[in-house]
């Protein structure tokens, strides 16, 4: 009866091997128990090659394995010296000067020079590497040129190593964000003569970031990389700071389902959840407040406008639509992670700046306006779709404003979810009425929020552009007094919510959960956790 | 029959150039491309992606580099990867979650089907039957995360996520136990049905009445004489359901966190990884043609009314 046997050999497995793997590292018999940190940041990395990749969980990862000019201070994120010990900043506040440390080393030993920087500059900026975020260097002298292939010459451009330990960079304009700009990893170096080896410069994907290969000049190195499974980093020996990190390891797990993510945390398999799901949030407040994190993130949530077609064209019809939604009563009953409800679109307290402009305005307000572009309440409206990316969290805040629409306005609206691909695809083309859409900032100034709705911006996609917004964008890219440039981000918001190519929404929160062995792990609005600072309670870990 | 395996075997050949065309023609006609993400980049940026993954070239050039290059192509989603290391990497997780459950499946099932076959419409057969119908009508996303509940989180008896380890590589972990019960509880359940009815079919057959007439024994009749015909529908139904098996399951991959190819089969297409879509859906379309092979060859072996050159 082979089907019996089966069992039977499956059950003498079962037993046999029922206490395979350790899972709590030790240094070995005797040794002192290694501190390892295990969390989860989503999805699995598609590279951890800074100049070619665009995502969150690669942020997490590459910050582990790189450093830039400057470093971040764990709680407020404020610049603070990394493999520059220290810079000098010209009169015009055009020129920087980065002076290297020393003891700055690339995790074979080699020593971090300028050139590393200003070639790998040159690498991200190559036309033929084909960088999707290469528009992050274009605050630099001739960046943009070089990108495009109308400049060829690199010395152009401004970024010189003027010995092995210091480099130069010069800028279009004094630029006051730029310090914190330099910990976004575009601008972090990669090891040259790593790269080279590894089918050259300009190969996307090339084997120098597997494990056997990958040589970086962060607080930790990779040692292994296994896909879907686990992305392994351990404590650089060679880096100049490596007194201060705390952790022998992190262990990155690609877990991509909430439900998962939040099994896994509570069967003390990893450290966090780094996303909870809306459905958990109540328990979470009851049972397991040490845990639960909710926090303000840089980043909008908001709908576009098709302006070039019927009948999002006209003004009217878009402040209604923006005017007739209840954004209260959607974040405290649908999202229910204690977003900021956002009649603006900039989050507040970005870089001392926060948005004085607002729709205004209120339902009546809304339906005569609506009656104004003649559609008297909701009459002779035409159809209009409503395009969603498909996932449980959009689609429920579509239907809550469907309904809305419906009550307000009397208008009907259709949703239509669409798989990413299809939906980014629809966006692009400008095939949609009405679509969700979100951002998050790339760095701490409400220039990254403000400059995607200029006409030349690839992220608009509504089809909007004026050239008053325009020009005050343009302003504040050469307005040197800090004030100044924030009064005129101030006129561009105001344009912005007059016009309305977009209705806001809310501004995010990110809701998570953390083990209380956790330690100096700060929130802010970025989500950036600088390794080497995060710490681990072991004697916590094991109640 | 060397010469039936052979004609079957040059026979898959246009079925797998065909499987290979529509999956990447297909492909092809959806909307968006493997570079769109939330940041929208220019048409510069664009074109150069294209060139640096040949995606510039005629359709059908790319189609014969494909199909000549397969296991050599990189991933355009995971570029340092090429889609044989990502199928060498992650089969071998899916063949064994696959294989488990294939043992869990046969063994409950063929014992819960033989069992109800013998008194049918009698507590032998209804408390099986029944059993059967739950598993059938409990799909794997709802009975993974219950097992999980109750054995991983309550109970605290097995780890809830993970495979060989959530650290290690073991052979034998006890990660593996809820993932391979959880997918082979379903299949039994099929199973378990599939033998009753076959089952059914032969016991009232002359032949087994001429074997129990000679003085076998009830065990004999069953074991040697019934099952023989009784799980030909079973091996029917294993063919493509082994080749399902051992190349992954998105629901159990996705739930207990297990790196195997399953996840990719959905994934992949998804993110309009173009290569490796190929390579896993040229790798699944020949797994199954091999093994309906084998079944059909189990299929002559075991049923003396087929001959191999029909």
């Amino acid at each position: 009866m082979i089907s019996l046997a089966a069992i039977g050999l499956a059950s003498v497995i079962l037993i046999g091997c029922g206490s395979g793997g350790n899972e709590n590292g030790s240094g070995g018999p005797g040794g002192p128990e290694l501190k390892i940190l295990k969390i989860t940041v989503g999805s699995e990395p598609e590279d951890v090659d800074p100049h070619v990749v665009t995502g969150v969980p690669e942020h997490h990862i590459i910050a582990s394995l790189t450093e830039g000019l400057v470093a971040e201070d764990p709680v407020d994120l404020h610049p603070v010296p990394g493999v520059a010990e220290k810079w000098d900043i010209s009169e015009d506040g055009k020129v920087y000067t980065f002076h290297f440390r020393e003891n700055a080393k690339w995790s074979n030993g080699d020593t971090v020079t300028a050139n590393d920087f200003a070639m790998s500059y040159k690498r991200i900026l190559t036309p033929a590497l084909a960088s999707k975020y290469a528009y992050m260097l274009f605050v630099m002298e001739g960046a943009e040129d070089y990108s495009s292939g109308k400049l060829t010459d690199f010395s152009k451009v401004g970024v010189k190593a003027l010995d092995e330990r210091t480099l130069q960079i010069t800028l279009n304009a004094p630029t006051p964000y730029f310090l914190s700009l330099l910990n976004h990893y575009t601008w972090f170096p990669v090891h040259i003569a790593t790269v080279e080896k590894h089918d050259g410069m300009t190969k996307r994907g090339s084997g120098w970031t597997k494990p056997e290969n990958f040589v970086g000049n962060g607080a930790f190195t990779l040692k292994s990389w296994e896909l879907d499974r686990k992305l392994v980093v351990v404590k650089s020996k060679t880096y100049w700071d490596a007194a201060t990190t705390k952790l022998d390891e992190i262990h990155f797990y690609p877990i991509q389902l909430e439900t998962t993510q939040e099994n896994t945390f509570r069967a003390g398999q990893i450290h966090n959840i780094y996303n909870l799901h809306n459905d958990k949030i109540e328990t979470y407040k009851a049972n397991y407040v040490d845990e639960l994190r909710i926090k303000p993130h840089l980043a909008s949530y908001f709908y576009r406008f098709n302006v070039t077609r019927k009948p999002c064209d006209d003004v009217r019809v878009r402040k209604a639509l923006a005017m007739a939604i209840d954004r209260e009563s959607l974040v405290k009953n649908v999202t229910k992670g204690e977003q900021m409800p956002a009649d603006f679109f900039t989050p507040p307290g970005v870089a001392g700046y926060t948005a004085r402009a607002r729709i205004g305005g209120n339902v009546e307000e809304a339906r005569r306006l609506l009656a104004e572009a003649g559609y008297p309440d909701g009459k002779g409206f035409p159809s209009l779709d409503l395009l969603y990316n498909t996932t449980e969290g959009h689609r429920i805040i579509a239907e809550a404003i469907q309904q809305m629409w419906k009550k307000n306005l009397n208008i009907n609206v259709t949703l239509q979810n669409q798989e990413w691909k299809v939906y980014l695809d629809r966006q692009r083309e400008m095939d949609y009425q009405v679509s969700r859409a979100g951002w998050t900032g790339d760095y701490p100034d409400p220039n990254t929020f403000l400059d995607m709705w200029t006409s030349w911006s690839q992220q608009n996609q509504t089809g909007w552009s004026k050239p008053e917004y325009d020009a005050l964008i343009r302003k504040a890219a050469v307005t040197k007094d800090p004030a100044a440039r924030l009064e005129v981000f101030q006129q561009a918001e105001e344009i912005l919510m007059d016009e309305l190519p977009i209705i806001p929404i809310y501004i995010y929160t990110r809701v998570y959960a953390l083990h209380p062995a956790v330690k100096n792990w700060h929130a802010n609005v970025l989500d950036h956790h600088p390794w080497k600072h995060v710490d681990l309670d072991l004697s916590k870990l094991k109640e | 029959m060397f010469v039936f395996i052979l004609r079957r075997i040059l026979e898959t050949i246009p079925v797998l150039l065909c499987v290979a065309a529509m999956t990447f023609f297909m492909c092809r006609l959806a909307p968006g491309g493997p570079f769109d993400d939330d940041k929208q980049v220019t048409a510069e940026v664009r074109e150069q992606l294209n060139k640096q993954f040949n995606l510039d070239k005629p359709l059908y050039v790319q189609f014969y580099q494909y199909l000549v290059n397969l296991p050599k192509l990189q991933s355009f989603k995971y570029p340092n990867r090429t889609v044989g290391d990502i199928i060498k990497q992650k089969f071998p997780v899916s063949f064994k979650l696959g294989f488990f459950a294939i043992t869990i499946a046969l063994g409950i099932g063929v014992l819960f089907g033989v069992i109800a076959s013998l008194k049918p419409n009698s507590f032998i057969d209804y408390i099986p039957s029944s059993l059967a119908m739950i598993g059938i009508c409990l799909p794997t996303f709802v009975m993974g995360p219950i097992l999980m509940y109750i054995f991983a989180l309550k109970l605290k008896l097995l780890p809830a996520t993970g495979w060989g380890g959530f650290d290690g590589d073991a052979i034998f972990h006890t990660d593996m136990i809820l993932p391979s019960l959880t997918l082979g509880l379903f299949y039994a359940a099929y199973i378990s049905r599939l033998t009753r009815g076959g089952m059914l079919d032969i016991l009232t057959q002359d032949y087994i009445r001429t074997a129990k007439a000679k003085g076998a024994s009830g065990l004999r009749v069953i074991v040697k004489h019934a099952m023989r015909g009784g799980l030909l529908p079973v091996i029917s139904f294993m063919g493509p359901a082994v080749a399902g098996l051992i190349a992954g399951s998105f629901v159990i991959e996705t739930i207990f966190n297990i790196p195997g190819l399953g996840k990719d089969f959905v994934q992949s297409a998804f993110n309009r990884d173009y290569t490796l879509v190929l390579g896993v859906v040229m790798f699944y379309a020949t797994l199954i043609v091999l093994l309906n092979l084998v079944v059909d060859i189990l299929q002559v072996t075991l049923n003396p009314k087929l001959k191999f050159n029909s």
